[in-house]
């Protein structure tokens, strides 16, 4: 299996070459060629910024097709917190479990649960590892994709916790397979979720081998099913929700951390301040503290890229929501030693050094050097006309030997830009 | 060491609290464009971010040099200063000679040189009241 992939595509059409993706990237993964918008695979986290900003709408995230939920003679949704967040005036989580079941699914199950289950297991997981403060939760796929290329040191900080989504998949199958016998195969799991990150866990998953889910439909592609299927069922509304309000709260930020600590902990969203906080961990600057939740997407999974809603709102929503709502619905056996087991990653994290400039430390600072002269032949205005997102890009892309040309393009207009500013 | 070697320079204001640990979180990112270890770039990236807090706390200007080469890194932070009177003592985890200011901001714990110490693998200081101190530190790779 290839080591990348991203689940970002793009509508090569609508694409006009302008530099929102590549001003945004927080990894430098995409440059303008051709006057079309590519991503450098290796440095994707899926973070889904290019996504939001492009103004052509010609970013897109690959994800599965409703109709693929026919494939399998059981089917299983796992809907995410964030998805009750997208409506109005809801006020049973039921209507929309319900409102699931009548577009198709045999099986509902909340991805709230497995996270209700894991905010118990990794609170007792903080204090039984204080040597590893700060811990890092791992649950935002594209927080732990960066880390693994960009913040080395911080490896051995993450919590390894697979995703809620992957144990509640594992879970829904277990029980699927229980009540109907039939084989796993023929169970097909199939999260509704708003994040790009999720469906590159589906191909390369994190910490464990192998997926146990099958699809991930996009919450903007279910929403308008969804809301026709809701007004038929007012009148038979199904008790089918699993989850209390600890499991809920992860879906907008600070809710992973309430539930695990009460104190001495960092949550932080919006994949700039996650950055910077990552820098700040790296250093060691920040002492006593336990816990460290950090979410790529403004707001949390209700800022997800494949969302409806605006994320403050859905996070408003969500709130009135779950006011009412027990804290613990303890759906899943806490005691299960097989469960407990699954929670956990079953294989290690790797360093990729993606951002090396050779191939070893020899190569690499004498590459170094030549980047460093080389970006003293550029204007320094960062542009982007050369369609890198800086000098020093442009200059680290002409040493890796990626672009051929070796002038920034634009060098003559700004000669005559500082010419007319300095008769002025 | 200078021969063959990457070098980087900075310039680091006294007293410029917001700009202290830039030259730190720079040199760190260097490191990882040339593919260094990971365990070297966190030493590195500690011991000099305290360094570089030393300066803002107790100098008035300096400069930090860094030189990358395969096998390791060399910090060299010289400052412009009140020198330090007493390097065994300054050495002593907890004794601190920091003003009430940087206190406040959370500097000063007196952790600053000790550190330094223990995450490079060479130190020198070389001090003289009234002039100025220079910091050289050497890291190198573990294989």
């Amino acid at each position: 299996m290839a080591d990348f992939y991203t689940s970002v595509t793009l509508d090569a059409k609508r694409c006009k070459g302008c530099i929102n993706c590549i001003k945004r990237c927080p990894t430098e993964a995409i440059r303008v060629r051709k006057g079309k918008a590519v991503i450098t695979r290796e440095k994707c986290v899926d973070c889904g910024e290019c996504i939001r900003i492009c103004p052509a709408h010609a970013k897109q995230s690959m994800y599965t097709k409703f109709e693929d939920i026919n494939k399998y003679e059981y089917k299983i949704a796992l809907p995410d917190q964030a998805l009750y967040g997208q409506f109005n005036n809801l006020s049973d989580v039921n209507i929309v479990l319900t409102g699931l079941k009548q577009l198709g699914f045999d099986y509902v199950f909340e991805t709230a649960a497995a996270a209700e289950y894991q905010t118990l297991k990794m609170k007792s997981y903080i204090e039984e590892h204080k040597d590893k403060w700060p811990l890092i939760s791992a649950e935002c796929p594209a927080v732990v994709r960066l880390i693994s290329i960009r913040f080395p040191s911080l490896i051995e900080h993450i919590m390894p916790f697979i995703s809620s989504m992957e144990l509640a998949a594992y879970e829904a199958r277990r029980r699927a397979m229980q009540t109907t016998g039939l084989p796993a195969e023929k169970i097909g799991v199939f999260a509704i979720s708003p994040c790009p990150a999720k469906v590159t866990s589906m191909v390369l998953p994190l910490g464990i081998e192998k997926t146990g889910i099958d699809g991930v439909l996009a919450i903007k592609e279910i929403y308008p099913r969804l809301l026709n299927a809701m007004s038929e069922i007012q009148y038979k509304v199904e008790d089918l929700s699993i989850a209390g309000r600890a499991g809920i709260r992860w879906g907008s930020t600070s809710g992973q951390a309430v539930g695990v600590t009460k104190e001495a902990y960092i949550a932080a969203d919006g994949i700039e301040n996650v950055m910077e906080v990552l820098e700040e961990l790296e250093g060691e600057k920040l002492h006593k503290l336990k816990f460290v939740e950090l979410n790529a997407c403004n707001g949390g999974c209700v800022g997800g890229a494949l969302n409806v809603e605006n994320p403050f709102i859905a996070r408003a929503k969500l709130q009135t929501l779950r006011a009412n709502m027990p804290e613990f619905k303890n759906s899943m056996d806490i005691n299960d030693a097989e469960l407990a087991n699954k929670t956990m990653w079953q294989k290690e994290m790797d360093y990729k050094p993606v951002f090396r400039l050779g191939e070893n430390i020899a190569e690499s600072i004498s590459l170094r050097a030549k980047v460093d002269e080389l970006e003293k032949k550029f204007p320094g205005y960062d542009c982007g006309g050369c369609g890198a997102p800086s000098c020093r890009a442009f200059a680290q892309d002409i040493v890796r030997g990626i672009v051929n040309r070796t002038e920034c393009p634009l060098i003559d207009s700004f000669k005559i830009m500082e010419d007319n500013n300095e008769s002025n | 060491m200078e021969n063959d070697a990457l070098e980087l320079d900075f310039e680091v204001d006294g007293n410029d609290y917001q700009r202290a640990g830039e030259a730190s979180s720079r040199v760190k990112t260097t490191l990882k464009e040339v593919g260094m270890p990971a365990e070297l770039i966190k030493r590195v990236a500690i011991a000099m971010y305290e360094g570089e807090i030393n300066m803002v706390i107790h100098a008035d200007s300096g400069v930090a040099k860094v030189f990358i080469k395969p096998d390791g890194v060399e910090v060299v932070l010289k400052d412009v200063g009140k020198g330090i009177p007493d390097v065994e003592k300054a050495m002593q985890e907890g004794f601190s000679t920091a003003s009430d200011d940087a206190i406040e901001l959370g500097f000063g714990a007196g952790m600053g040189l000790p550190n330094m110490k223990k995450h490079s693998d060479e130190m020198v200081i070389d001090t003289e009241v009234g002039v100025g101190t220079t910091v050289t530190m050497k890291f190198f790779t573990k294989e």
